[in-house]
């Protein structure tokens, strides 16, 4: 049994403790917002958060989770739904196209900013360049990151 | 032929249960019941035609045609409905339209076309009777792609439906009020008659809408007119694409039943059988229900993906051998060298004869001859090829993400043997196309598999599966020889290429003043399957004649975009794009060494682009720092979705150029995952300033795919620019070892 909170709330599991902590959260808990993209830490489309630094949930097992706190996409919002800064910088950015990466996308710059709260463009390079978007937004990722950046200054 | 026939398009309304209901009639003997059991939602709500429902509270939804992939069609879509209909856009949410054969638009469009009187655009009629019409007798025209929604669903059907609409309310408030029509002014969905000081809203007026006629043909609005047309309106999907909310294909659920999941494995050369697998391991692995030899492909049904992934990568299967066996892309590329070879200087299928080519080269100044290659692409969207099946009682539904959802229903049911009818394709949001769903062979697989357990299933491929199991854009060789005169103007243009799939014209070069021109096509076949990815024959034929042009102004010792400039004096569109992207980039102003500048212009679905790109080189490796491109798409609807569209283009196309080589060994693909297909990433992606230019508002160009193909021929012209060394082969990387 596998004893973990995800997005504040406690979760008991029962699986198997390889199972990747990203289809625990798909098909044991039924949040879909992460997502499976290539299933070997290479494209960065099922990042999450594990006691707040960024993973790679398709390779991670959720006995590494046991003990500790997942933040998901679902839970990037506060408590009230209130937007984190960057899911407003993404919206007014118009950032996602198809959006299928956009929730690995801003879990990587959440976790960014939470440490580099004025990221550079080489920061943001280092720090995004392991999520990949088909559509090509990554423009559009980097303008949104520097507006959040800039409005949590102020 | 009479090829716009009229075949009934607008027709009368269904009264049911007091409810009044009204929808366009697609066709005679049109299914609305069936409609507006699938459309109309709950109490209240009116179904005022089949691409607008009013409810009374005064919402507007427009019921979109198309899937959403990220191309932005729904918001567009949307408002262009009600721009016509002069609805509030801050009631206006959009629906995805059911797959039903009632919206099946290139039709609706031929007809609307008919009653409309319009000029129909020229390039309808080759897309309706060619292609559309072969597909049109399957009865399964559902289409996004082609970069077509806004010009013809958009232009053709919503503006129509949102100005008859209009027209009905209008007609209703006025037989209440007893006021001429002509007196009552639509805006931001409320209706108002100034001089009685009467005022409604659309929702109080849709049931009595409904009962008026039904226009023919509504006034549409003039570009001065527009109110919503033209302005960059957020897109309506994006806030449930920052939450985690928004549902892809692969985040399907079956309501009230618990999924199993699938993994599959088809054999790694195409057209192979699986003779035999062995079951001995995998059988005994955690969660594992049912490993199934399919004959063309192996599945494993588990509790979990993962574990059926697990348990599928334990099982040994053994494939039949095929003709494909042994072929490799070296050898491939000799059997297009030899189609080359064996149509010679005259040889092939003429595509364009225009003068005497050959004589014109014999007779010219100067000679140039050049060859270039492109390799196999897959698509690589972000979302796995997935789909969720339940067969049961002789029915099938389907939950996944497909651009053809009307031929997914057709493949399944005749998979199945089945009727159509008793087939049911629920469309979810697509991570990602390309072109790659355009195919139905995931939903087959997945009902297959659905029929064989009986239970309902979510299929996914891992993406090992994903780049080895594609529809590729396909290999190609093309050869040049181009002859200019004693000034450096080109004279003659001789062509030659081995694969031709559409669309038609796309080694065209009839913008440019080039008297003698010669283009043929002399096929070679491959094992592998072709698909359309993003641009489809323009991705390959973009880069060829861009970069022989290029050649060219080269050999004749002037600047390319000077070179090129000259040669457009009968395509004014083309030259004024030319010029403003030029502006753009600052053409001519010195660059630092070892920095090059790259120009191409290329019009691909109805849209003209020209691109500069910006290459620095880094560690004797190109890096493409900037990319101007300037468009004209006649006319936009949505520059900021536009804008999106043509970055998203260029980044495609970037790593098309930059990486994409699939090739072959033993006949089988040889990359996998994004370690060996590899992609542009953040740290790749440069600056893209976009502009365009509205340059008729009457017919408009498509905007996802035209900013591909000139692309790849900007970079390598600016690769060249930088360092002198010509690319002759894509990927550029490989020639960067």
């Amino acid at each position: 049994m596998i004893q973990t909170t995800v997005n504040g709330k406690p979760q008991k599991l029962d699986v198997d403790p390889a199972t990747p902590i990203l289809w625990v959260l798909r098909e044991q808990l039924g949040m879909t917002g992460t997502k499976f993209g290539c299933g070997v830490a290479q494209c960065g489309a099922c990042t999450a958060h594990l006691d707040g630094q960024p993973i790679r949930s398709c390779s991670t097992p959720i006995s590494e989770a046991d003990g500790r706190q997942i933040t998901t996409i679902e839970g990037l919002a506060g408590p009230e739904g209130a937007l984190h800064p960057l899911q407003q910088a993404w919206i007014d950015a118009q950032v996602p196209q198809c959006g299928y990466c956009q929730s690995g996308q801003l879990m990587s710059a959440a976790a960014l900013l939470r440490d580099t709260p004025k990221p550079s463009d080489e920061q943001i390079d280092a720090a995004m360049s392991g999520n990949i978007c088909r559509c090509g937004t990554y423009e559009r990722i980097r303008k949104a990151i520097k507006a959040a950046a800039s409005g949590t200054e102020r | 032929m009479n090829k716009w026939s009229r075949r009934g398009f607008i027709g009368a309304g269904v009264l049911t249960g007091g409810a009044l209901v009204v929808g366009v009639a697609i066709r005679p003997g049109n299914a609305i019941d069936k409609l507006r059991g699938s459309v109309a939602g709950g109490e209240g709500e009116q179904l005022v035609n089949a691409w607008v429902k009013i409810d009374r509270d005064n919402t507007v939804t427009a019921i979109v045609p198309h899937c959403e992939m990220g191309q932005g069609a729904h918001t567009t879509l949307a408002q262009m409905l009600a721009d016509e209909l002069d609805a509030d856009w801050a009631k206006v949410s959009v629906m995805q339209a059911p797959a039903d054969g009632n919206y099946v638009v290139p039709d609706a469009a031929r007809d609307f076309v008919a009653a409309w009187s319009l000029d129909a655009p020229k390039w309808l009629e080759p897309t309706y009777n060619g292609l559309f019409t072969q597909i049109s007798k399957l009865g399964d025209v559902l289409v996004t792609g082609g970069s077509s929604s806004v010009r013809t669903t958009g232009q053709h059907t919503m503006r129509l439906a949102g100005a008859a609409a209009r027209q009905m309310l209008v007609a209703a408030a006025a037989a209440r009020w007893n006021v001429p029509a002509s007196e009552i002014v639509a805006e931001n969905s409320m209706l108002v008659h100034k001089a009685s000081n009467k005022r409604g809203t659309f929702g109080e007026f849709a049931e009595a809408a409904s009962q008026e006629s039904m226009p023919q043909t509504p006034p549409l609005k003039d570009v001065s007119q527009y109110k919503l047309m033209g302005k960059g309106l957020q897109r309506l999907d994006i806030p449930a694409k920052v939450n985690g909310e928004a549902l892809f294909g692969i985040d399907a659920q079956v309501p009230g039943q618990k999924l199993k999941y699938v993994a599959v494995k088809a054999p790694p050369v195409p057209g192979a059988k699986v003779e035999a697998i062995n079951t001995a391991t995998a059988k005994t692995m955690p969660g594992v229900r049912q490993i199934l030899n399919m004959g063309d492909f192996v599945a494993v049904v588990a509790d979990g993906y993962w574990q059926a992934q697990m348990a599928l990568n334990m099982v040994e299967p053994r494939y039949s051998r095929t003709d494909g066996d042994g072929l490799d892309s070296a050898n491939l590329s000799a059997r297009f060298a030899k189609a080359l070879d064996d149509a010679g200087d005259t040889g092939g299928t003429s595509l364009a004869k225009e003068g005497d080519a050959p004589g014109a080269l014999a007779g010219a100044a100067k000679k140039v001859v050049a060859e270039y290659k492109v390799p196999f692409v897959a698509h690589a969207a972000m979302e796995p090829i997935n789909c969720t099946a339940w067969v049961h009682d002789g029915k099938c539904e389907i939950w996944t993400s497909t651009q053809v959802p009307l031929m997914a229903r057709s493949a399944v049911a005749k998979a199945l043997e089945i009727s159509n009818d008793d087939v049911t394709v629920n469309q979810l949001y697509l991570g990602g196309a390309f072109g790659r769903r355009l195919e139905s062979d995931y939903p087959v697989q997945a009902a297959r598999v659905a029929k064989a357990t009986g239970y309902p299933i979510k299929m996914i491929w891992s993406r090992e599966e994903d780049t080895r199991q594609d529809f590729y854009r396909p290999a190609d060789t093309s050869r040049f020889s181009g002859g200019l005169d004693g000034s450096g103007k080109p004279v003659s243009w001789n062509n030659a290429f081995t694969q031709l799939n559409g669309p038609d014209g796309s080694w065209d070069v009839a913008h440019y003043d080039i008297p003698n021109r010669s283009i043929r096509h002399a096929p070679a076949d491959m094992h592998l399957r072709f698909g359309s990815l993003r641009s489809v024959d323009h991705s390959q034929q973009g880069f060829f004649v861009e970069s022989f042009i290029d050649e060219l102004a080269h050999a004749a010792g002037q600047d390319p975009f000077e070179y090129r400039r000259a040669l457009l004096s009968k395509s004014p569109r083309h030259k004024a794009v030319l010029e403003k992207v030029a502006q753009m980039a600052g053409w001519g102003t010195p660059l630092p060494e070892g920095t090059g500048r790259g120009i191409a212009l290329v019009k691909s679905f109805g849209t003209i682009v020209a691109e500069v790109a910006e290459v620095t080189l880094q560690d004797g490796k190109p890096r493409v720092t900037k990319v101007w491109c300037c468009a004209d798409a006649g006319y936009v609807m949505n520059p900021d979705g536009f804008a999106a569209q043509m970055e998203g283009g260029i980044i495609y196309g970037l790593t098309t150029a930059l990486y994409s080589g699939i090739t072959l060994k033993d006949g089988s693909v040889e990359q996998s995952n994004f370690h060996d297909y590899q992609m542009v990433r953040m740290e790749d992606a440069p600056a893209v300033m976009v502009d365009v230019i509205n340059g008729d508002s009457k017919v408009l160009g498509g905007a996802g795919e035209p900013s591909l193909p000139p692309l790849a021929p900007a970079v390598t012209n600016a690769i060249f620019a930088a360092t002198g060394k010509r690319i002759r082969e894509l990927p550029i990387a490989k020639n960067f070892t």
